[in-house]
């Protein structure tokens, strides 16, 4: 399959980037003390890297190649991909599902406080990926900011705590709505941008947020942000910190239980194809009869709210809040985990958050790399598998024979 | 009103500075229409690369003429080269795919870059030693513009009327105009439109290069995040300017330069990123053509 | 009696070029009107100008619904000219290529239908109401333009002809007074464009009235009550086809040499 020519090749492009890297990956100066160190071991993974790479991504092309053709020539059938003819077959998937069922609610009794901890997170992820996806995967809406809308929540927790001492059931709702009222007062002037802008618009929105939150003290408490901010209760029952844990656990599988059926209901529904098709074609939709702008406000303000309303459970579970938690890289770890489980993939996107936030805490090694390999993922996806690793399905519907 | 002049100066190097990354942006988007996010951190790539080649050439002895010229050069051929292999591996096998695809990958390449130079180099600020000396006429000014402000003013002004006299007169610039124009067109009259975008990607880096060159030395430090901002800033000041517009950029850059100047000098430096933001967000909602750029209307 | 739709004086500028020039066309109840022209007449911009995608810059447009009261169109977004009861087919077809083809027809059934974001939650009665009448009606319309068979393909994956049957069975969803085709049988081969016409003929019956665009003068002569002919923004010959065959100004602008061989 490979030629002697693609050979060479691959050690082209390894010089290329052997040289390419050399200033950065090899030298390294102390401009102070005008030492400088070589580290010239580093040419060699370079190199090593970026042939391996080429072969790797030279196979995978020409096996699609041969592939297609065959299917073009009839010689081979179209295969349903593996996600599909997994979700498609309920002896399949309905196993899978009551063993993942079983897990997670076993979960906290089977692991460490720490675990659940972790898995906390996660799960957090999983409900922000899904509200993302109804923004970017479900309407096709670039949205960088959409950590502003976490904080939202976040602070919204906070400070009416402090100034009110309003209790966390009562927040969850208020910071969702809170987001969302965001979520429209950004989206009314914006979503008439073309695609390109509004990820730009909406990326410095999320930035305004931050760096209001640092620099107005009075409000905000500045960098040092707010500390003390209780934990969700329970009929007011005296809860030790594993206990709480445990607590926030299961109410974190709720609320992913809660984002799974709302998020399905909505894409199956006279709105949310509204909103496919608008990712699909605007014009047509337009031409369609349907209202752009009230349209995208929806799938904006309903995506805003779920994260107003993880940023709720976020400031309960830390118990502390400052804007460090609410960078741009924030947004784009989300939007990572969208495009990774393809785009509009309910799914794509519980699998994608999972792998994601999981696996940097477990391979302590990889934690280091976390986000050089979040940038490659969504160039790499992007290159060679733009709808995800479970693309999205379509409900199918039969006729009804009279 | 020293004071007012001093503001004044420092706005124009600022956006004199601004304008260098604005230009690769604007000429990209001019081009492909891409929002190339990664350009910022090509710019930090220069500024990295100038601050490793200066050190080393200076710890080996070379006189500091032929330091800042060889540190130029090595700054602006290796984010040129930077530049050609992200548009080589992440946009150019989507130039045919939907809008929003290049712009994702885009940003991967930039969370890529910023992270491979934390990682490759350091996650901490370095100081970066000023190659600009203060030459002894600039002393009567002093307080008022500094030499390297000057080095910074002259530098960009000459390299901008280059680059206007490259696109206007040369056969290179001629296909860049006519790709900028229609893709399809230039590609049926016989212009190889994957080599005008290659040299695009290469000018705007260079450009870059320079820029980060130049501040990191006006500054005195720099991280692996100070494309990030650097970029969004310069984008504002395309998109202030009208963008794909080479004029509109550096107009943009000057007012955004000015404008954060006085802004910082007679109100406060605290919100001196959110200014920038807001004004972003003020252009694109009313006046998404920018000064110089023209309103287009969507073909059906 | 008023006619259904009424243009007065339609004109559209881009920059300094004038594309549309005072334009004037009637389209009576149960009439199939074509719209013919060369290439760059701006046949395409009056559609878009008369489906709210462009701002026209001068004019009139007046929709007369049979037994209602006459609005007016200008300055209407797209959706709400929709609403009103013109729907369009695109030139270069439309569809939403990654939805299957009962999808595509379903949101054509989106601006008579009402279900919000509580209702899509909470799958109340009223919803689920809805949504069956839905899927029925796309069904139905589906059933009548020889798509049964594919309603859970994707739209991309459609033979081409079956692709312009999906966006006027898309268009035909929203319910519309007028029917607004753009060279609908551009690239379809003989036996295509036969069924095309009858299809045309059995929509007419159904008491909608057409609008179309068409370069097939065979389509055209047979199908239309009344053809316009455009050049150079500017109306330059109406009349029923027998006119417009004999019309010496149609000859030299347009047909020409064509008409020697008819």
């Amino acid at each position: 399959m490979l030629t002697l020519k693609d050979l060479g090749k691959a050690c082209l492009i390894a010089l290329w980037f052997v040289v390419l890297t050399f200033p950065l990956m090899v030298i390294k100066v102390n401009p102070i003390d005008r030492i400088i160190t070589w580290r010239w071991h580093n040419m060699l993974w370079v190199g090593l890297g970026s042939f391996l790479c080429y072969l790797a991504g030279r196979i995978w092309l020409a096996r699609r190649d041969v592939r297609l053709r065959r299917i073009r020539q009839g010689l081979a059938e179209e295969k349903p991909p593996l996600s599909r003819r997994i979700l498609q077959n309920p002896a399949i998937w309905r196993p899978l599902l009551a063993a993942g069922v079983l897990f997670f609610l076993a979960f906290p009794a089977l692991f460490s406080t720490y675990q659940t901890n972790i898995m906390i997170t996660a799960l957090m992820y999983v409900v922000l990926g899904l509200g993302l996806n109804i923004v970017v995967g479900v309407a096709g809406l670039l949205d960088l900011g959409y950590v502003a809308f976490y904080a939202v929540g976040a602070y919204a927790y906070a400070l009416l705590n402090l100034h009110f001492g309003l209790g966390f059931w009562t927040v969850l709702p208020i910071g969702g709505l809170l987001a969302a009222t965001f979520g429209i007062l950004l989206g009314f002037p914006v979503l008439r941008l073309r695609g390109d802008y509004l990820a730009i618009v909406t990326l410095g929105f999320g930035e305004i947020i931050r760096l209001i939150l640092e620099n107005w003290n009075e409000f905000s408490h500045g960098p040092s942000g707010i500390s003390n901010i209780p934990r969700p209760g329970l009929f007011g029952i005296q809860m030790s910190l594993d206990q709480s844990i445990t607590y926030l656990y299961y109410l974190m599988i709720g609320m992913v239980t809660f984002t799974i059926f709302v998020v399905n209901r909505l894409q199956n529904s006279r709105i949310g194809r509204a909103w496919f098709a608008l990712r699909e074609d605007e014009i047509a939709c337009q031409a369609m009869g349907i209202d752009k702008t009230r349209t995208k406000l929806t799938a904006f303000a309903l995506g805003a709210t779920w994260a107003g309303m993880v940023g709720v459970i976020f400031a309960a579970k830390t118990t502390f809040v400052n804007p460090a938690s609410f960078t741009f890289l924030e947004s784009a770890i989300i939007l990572c985990i969208v495009v990774l489980g393809g785009m509009g993939s309910i799914v794509g996107v519980i699998i994608a958050a999972l792998v994601l936030i999981l696996l940097p805490e477990y391979l302590r090694a990889f934690s280091e790399y976390r986000m050089l390999v979040f940038g490659a993922v969504l160039v790499v996806m992007m290159v060679f598998r733009p709808q995800g690793i479970v693309a999205n399905i379509r409900k199918t519907y039969q006729v009804e024979e009279k | 009103m020293d004071y007012f002049v001093e503001l004044f100066f420092s706005g124009l190097t600022r956006g004199s500075i601004y304008a260098l990354i604005a230009l690769g942006y604007t000429m990209v988007y001019g081009i492909i229409g891409l929002i190339n996010f990664a350009h910022g951190e090509i710019y930090m790539i220069g500024a990295f690369t100038a601050l490793i080649v200066s050190t080393v050439l200076s710890i080996m002895g070379f006189p500091l003429p032929a330091i800042i010229i060889l540190t130029a050069l090595a700054a602006a051929i290796w984010a040129s080269a930077y530049g050609y292999t992200v548009e080589k591996l992440a946009y150019r096998p989507l130039r045919n795919a939907p809008r929003l695809s290049p712009l994702i990958s885009a940003i991967g390449m930039s969370m890529f870059l910023q992270n491979y130079v934390l990682l490759a180099q350091t996650p901490d600020f370095l100081p970066f030693p000023a190659l600009i000396p203060d030459f002894a006429f600039m002393e009567r000014f002093a307080g008022v513009i500094g030499s390297s402000d000057l080095v910074i003013l002259i530098t960009t002004t000459v390299i901008m009327i280059l680059l206007t006299l490259l696109i206007k007169f040369t056969r290179t610039g001629k296909a860049m105009r006519a790709t900028a124009q229609d893709r399809t067109m230039a590609m049926l009259v016989g212009i190889n439109v994957d080599h005008v975008i290659s040299v695009t990607f290469i000018l705007g880096s260079a450009l870059a290069a320079i820029g980060g060159m130049l501040i990191a030395s006006h500054i005195g430090q720099i991280n692996f995040y100070i494309g990030f901002i650097a970029g969004i800033k310069a984008f504002t000041a395309a998109v202030l300017g009208g963008i794909g517009s080479i004029p509109g950029a550096v107009l943009g850059s000057f007012i955004l330069g000015l404008t954060e100047s006085f802004a910082t000098g007679y109100v406060s430096s605290d919100y001196e990123d959110v200014f920038a933001f807001s004004l972003l967000v003020l252009i694109l909602i009313f006046r998404p053509s920018g000064l110089l750029g023209k309103a287009t209307i969507e073909k059906v | 009696m008023k006619p259904l739709l009424e243009v007065k004086g339609l004109s559209m500028d881009f920059g300094g070029i004038r594309a549309l020039d005072h334009l004037d066309l009637r389209v009576n109840q149960g009439e199939i009107v074509a719209l013919i022209g060369p290439n760059g007449a701006g046949k395409t911009t009056f559609f878009n100008c008369l489906t709210g995608l462009y701002r026209p810059t001068a004019g009139e447009l007046l929709l007369t619904p049979p037994g209602g009261r006459t609005k007016r169109l200008g300055g209407l977004k797209p959706n709400l000219v929709t609403r009103q009861g013109l729907a369009r087919t695109f030139q270069n077809i439309r569809l939403f290529p990654n939805m299957t083809v009962l999808e595509n027809v379903m949101i054509g059934r989106h601006c008579r239908t009402r279900a919000k974001v509580l209702g899509a939650i909470f799958r109340d009665r009223r919803t689920r109401k809805e949504e069956k009448e839905i899927v029925a009606a796309s069904l139905s319309i589906l059933k009548e333009l020889g798509l049964s068979d594919v309603i859970n393909e994707f739209a991309k994956n459609l033979p081409y002809g079956a692709q312009r049957r999906l966006e006027i069975a898309r268009a035909l969803a929203t319910d519309p007074l007028i029917l607004l085709l753009d060279e609908p049988a551009a690239g379809m081969n003989p036996q295509e464009t036969r069924e095309l016409d009858e299809l045309i003929c059995r929509i007419r019956d159904k008491g909608l009235s057409i609008l179309l665009i068409e370069h097939d003068m065979k389509l055209v002569m047979s199908l239309s009550d009344h053809i316009f002919v455009m050049d150079y923004g500017r109306k330059i010959a109406e009349g029923t086809p027998d006119e417009i065959r004999t019309d010496p100004a149609v000859i030299k602008a347009y047909l020409g040499e064509d008409m020697d061989d008819a």
